[in-house]
């Protein structure tokens, strides 16, 4: 009905009379195809291409025949069971780090809650594979954790052995996406729905599981299957821990060291879209005609409840714990930036700045390349953002909602995947007026990540323009400004909120991109700071730069988030409506 | 079903410093449809989430059957309540959310099949048993909440705004409804509502509330015929207010200096008499009375002798339909005046001098 408050948020876009094909006007036309090119030719066809090439045979007829090939070798069938099981596994533990922490910040009043808050993002402002080699210090088999267990108990924990390390890596860093997903499920369940549990005789445990868990559950899934597909994609944890007997590191070594002409590679990355895009189906089925978010308008929360001393430090306690594994491998990247010599000691030996000074004598080019590489990334995703946002949010071009699925649809694609599609589509393909390969200049690697990072500035371009209502736009042409005019002294101005936050997600997740990274940087030379964070963890004299830099990326990084958060405050602020007067 | 009565005796409660009940006192008489009425913010939801138990009170006593409840939680309570929003979980469907209450009480499952088939059988939903609640229209979601609640045959019926999500058609459909399904069970049933229309056509009695103080208990009529302050008299309908004051008190009359008409007598035959006596000499009133009250004529005054005369001009008209309401401009104040409306019937242009004539039986007097 009209009144209900879930049917009364729908986005503001759809509200315009329904119109046909020929209302549309040539620069909507223009614009959707350039876009339309755009995701063409840096996305869908090099992604074909590698579908393609999977199921062609030497003499260009189907086959199946490589997958068959792939099943009967040990190592393939190996590497799959591996990845398969490391993802499984570690979305269950990011599920057992983030599900008590979730349901304390929405159930308990106390401090704490904000802890975890801050706590729940600083993970993910460091790429897993930096952390890898510093977590190796801290908790690996001679390392801080075991060291110490070791001379108080007489044991060590195998916490870092083999697949178990990967796991805990990517656990301790993934987590976030459960949490966060969870916690706006939990705090979007309208107060009533509980008390209307109790006043049915509901309560405690009860409670919990036949109301609060079901309607949180959304979240839950949404998160759980965005940590499976990240791990099961995942490349550079893996390879910088040296379990090499999973599936993307094995597409690596295989393009990398057989050749491009390794059919192995394309099996591998066909598997490895086909399961992220199965995990994603799963989880929008699961997902489908649920939005639960039941808030209405007005509404309060579950309600919360007040901690007892007692309990209130065993909470503190337990999140103590918490936040220290998880932050581990930043206070261990730390530490090894400054340690002059760390091994087989709890603690570095003894302290030095000069890998900073190395840092910053041999790799300020990366540092330069990362921030161009990403500033340009970035900008043309916001322009892609915006553009696709209004195409689809404001016009009546046909299939206008393809753009948005396309466009979304990269986030199903590991980066090793899209950087083996472009080494094959533009395979001898020069710079125009040149005779540079294109696959051989940065440009490459800076459309990969535009590729890659365009869901995030889209969804923020997206967010932006429906908060935007209408109504201004339509004011602006009644006193006299054509489409254009409008859309740039009005519509652009007030979603600038949007558009820098999402310009500064792109930029910042771009910076610590490594997976279509690695398979596309042709020289030293073009190596952004992820590439050279990669390279210099590869030896053991090396870890004290690379942890340098890696510092030096995280901060980078965490300056960006926070610059982020600011934005997009400051224009949920400037553009939340006036509270109006109820009844 | 057995009927029980609601007591709120003395209740008082508190949020830090602010006071969101001060000393509610209430009879609510076993199986009565009662309303509880007023404005955003005068306590009528939190006294209702008191009576639920989700609002604790720090004084007073809340008996239901004669029982202090107070210090029992909401779910050991048997009070149901429908919430302004439903609540229904969308995670279930209709036929799960009705039968969650029995599934607490751990009925078995043949009665709680029954009682579940009764239910939507109750409330004309049995074909929407498998729908989700997010697939039903806003009247049907409302009906569903009902259910779910009358299902457990709970003592004592809470209905929070039932009607506010619903568009005005339906609204008045439903209320028909509520009040048949109520007549049928004999439950005793509270409901919160700010909107007067709703309390008057449904509620045995209403309370009228305001800053967390009940201003009057009583039936609609009383409410609306008797109202004992402004707030009451404003709140329930529309009313004018004429600044007086109290001149003389005899036997059988009172005398009146109402600003902009004048003396006035009053004879004391009317209800008025009962209430005039607290007045003192010289004392500052309200004469008080519904715009409908008013005769109305252009040219001549009234031949009833007995009529109280006011003399004013049109400021301005609203035509409802039924009638049309002028705005009457009598000294420096202004009155509503109701002319019933039928074809052919002018409109008053404004400016045009008006005589008014008000029986003294329609005058209230109200304490200023």
């Amino acid at each position: 009905m009209a009144m209900n408050g879930q049917v009364a948020m729908q986005p503001q876009g759809t509200a315009r009379p329904q119109t046909g094909w020929a209302d549309v006007r040539p620069g909507v036309w223009l614009a959707g195809g350039l876009v339309l090119v755009f995701l063409l030719l840096f996305f869908v066809l090099p992604v074909a291409r590698v579908f393609i090439t999977a199921f062609l045979d030497g003499d260009n007829s189907f086959t199946l025949g490589h997958f068959s090939a792939f099943f009967s070798q040990d190592l393939m069938r190996e590497s799959f069971m591996n990845s398969l099981y490391v993802a499984v596994m570690s979305a269950i533990f990011a599920a057992l780090i983030a599900v008590p922490l979730a349901y304390f910040t929405v159930r308990f009043d106390f401090r704490g809650a904000l802890l975890i808050q801050t706590l729940g993002v600083l993970p993910l402002i460091m790429p897993p594979f930096v952390g890898a080699v510093a977590l190796q210090l801290i908790f690996g088999r001679s390392g801080t954790l075991n060291l110490l267990l070791n001379d108080a108990f007489g044991f060590t924990l195998p916490i870092m052995e083999g697949l178990n390390g990967v796991i805990f890596v990517e656990a301790i860093h993934y987590f976030p996406f459960i949490l966060m997903n969870l916690t706006v499920a939990l705090r979007n369940i309208d107060g009533a729905m509980e008390e209307a549990a109790m006043n049915l005789g509901c309560k405690g445990w009860r409670l919990f599981w036949r109301v609060i868990f079901p309607l949180g559950l959304p979240g839950f899934v949404a998160g759980a299957s965005l940590v499976f597909v990240k791990v099961f994609d995942d490349l550079g944890t893996p390879l910088v821990m040296g379990q090499t007997n999973m599936l993307a590191p094995q597409a690596y070594l295989r393009i990398t060291q057989v050749g491009l002409e390794d059919p192995m590679g394309y099996v591998i990355s066909v598997l490895m879209i086909v399961f992220s895009i199965g995990a994603m189906v799963i989880s929008a089925r699961t997902l489908k005609g649920r939005d639960f978010s039941t808030l209405q308008k007005g509404g309060a929360s579950i309600q919360r409840r007040q901690l007892s001393p007692v309990e209130s430090a065993l909470a503190y306690l337990w999140i103590g714990v918490i936040l220290l594994i998880t932050l581990s491998p930043h206070l261990g990247v730390l530490l090894l930036s400054f340690a002059k010599v760390w091994s087989f000691s709890p603690l570095p030996d003894a302290y030095t700045l000069e890998h900073y000074a190395t840092v910053f004598q041999d790799a300020s080019g990366m540092i330069q390349n990362t921030l161009i590489y990403c500033g340009l990334a970035a900008g043309l995703d916001v322009l892609l953002g915006v553009t696709i946002a209004y195409l689809i949010l404001r016009t009546q071009l046909p299939a206008r909602q393809w753009l948005d699925w396309i466009a979304t649809a990269s986030l199903a694609v590991p980066g090793i995947v899209l950087a083996i599609g472009f080494l094959r589509m533009f395979k001898g393909v020069t710079v125009p007026g040149t005779d540079v390969l294109l696959t051989g200049t940065w440009v490459a690697i800076m459309l990969a990540y535009a590729v890659r990072r365009l869901p995030y500035a889209l969804r923020s371009c997206m967010a932006a323009l429906q908060q935007v209502h209408i109504s201004l736009e339509e004011a602006a042409e009644s006193v006299g400004a054509n489409k254009m005019r409008s859309i740039r002294r009005v519509l652009v101005p007030l979603m600038t909120g949007g558009i820098l936050a999402g310009f500064v997600t792109s930029f910042i997740t771009a910076a610590v991109e490594l997976s279509a990274t690695i398979m596309l940087v042709s020289a030293d030379s073009q190596a952004p700071m992820s590439y050279g964070i990669y390279l210099y963890m590869q030896s053991v004299a090396g870890r004290g730069p690379g942890a340098a830099l890696g510092v030096l990326a995280i901060l980078v990084v965490a300056i960006g988030t926070y610059l982020s958060h600011r934005v997009v405050e400051r224009a949920a602020s400037r553009l939340a409506p006036r509270k109006e007067h109820s009844s | 079903m057995k009927k029980v009565s609601v007591q709120c005796r003395n209740i008082r409660l508190a949020y830090g410093s602010t006071e969101v009940l001060k000393n509610v006192n209430l009879d609510i008489q076993p199986g009565e449809f009662f309303a509880l009425l007023g404005p955003s913010g005068s306590g009528k939801s939190t006294l209702l989430r008191l009576i639920a138990g989700f609002n604790k009170h720090q004084h007073g006593e809340l008996l239901v059957d004669g029982r202090d409840i107070g210090q029992q939680e909401p779910w050991d309570r048997n009070i149901g309540m429908v919430f302004q929003s439903y609540a229904l979980w969308p995670h279930l469907s209709v036929w799960d959310n009705v039968a969650f209450g029995l599934v607490e009480r751990k009925v078995d499952k043949v009665t709680l099949h029954t009682k579940v088939a009764a239910a939507l059988e109750l409330v004309g939903l049995s074909a929407f048993g498998e729908r989700k609640p997010n697939q039903l229209s806003g009247g049907q979601q409302q009906r569903v909440a009902l259910a779910r609640t009358i299902v457990i045959e709970p003592q004592v019926l809470l209905l929070d705004e039932p009607l506010s999500n619903l568009d005005k058609t339906l609204r008045v459909q439903m209320r028909q409804e509520l009040l048949s399904l109520q007549r049928r069970l004999g439950i005793t049933t509270i409901f919160v509502t700010h909107d007067q229309e709703e309390a008057m056509t449904t509620a045995d009695r209403m309370a009228v509330l305001d800053q967390g103080v009940v201003q009057q208990v009583g039936s609609p009529v009383e409410l609306y015929d008797e109202p004992v302050n402004a707030f009451v008299a404003n709140f329930v309908g529309t009313m004018n207010m004429l600044d007086a004051k109290v001149i003389s008190q005899h036997a059988d009359h009172l005398v009146l200096d109402v600003m902009g008409v004048g003396q006035v007598t009053l004879p004391l035959a009317s209800e008025v008499a009962v209430d005039s006596k607290k007045f003192a000499n010289g004392q500052s009133v309200q004469l008080s009375f519904r715009p409908h009250a008013v005769k109305l004529d252009v040219n001549t005054s009234t031949s009833d002798q007995s009529a109280i005369r006011i003399q004013g001009t049109v400021e301005a008209s609203e035509f409802m339909g039924e009638s049309t309401r002028y705005r009457v401009r009598v000294g420096q104040q202004s009155l509503s005046v109701d002319q019933a409306h039928y074809a052919g019937l002018p409109k008053l242009a404004v400016g045009t001098p008006l005589n008014l004539s008000l029986p003294p039986s329609q005058v209230r007097l109200l304490a200023v």
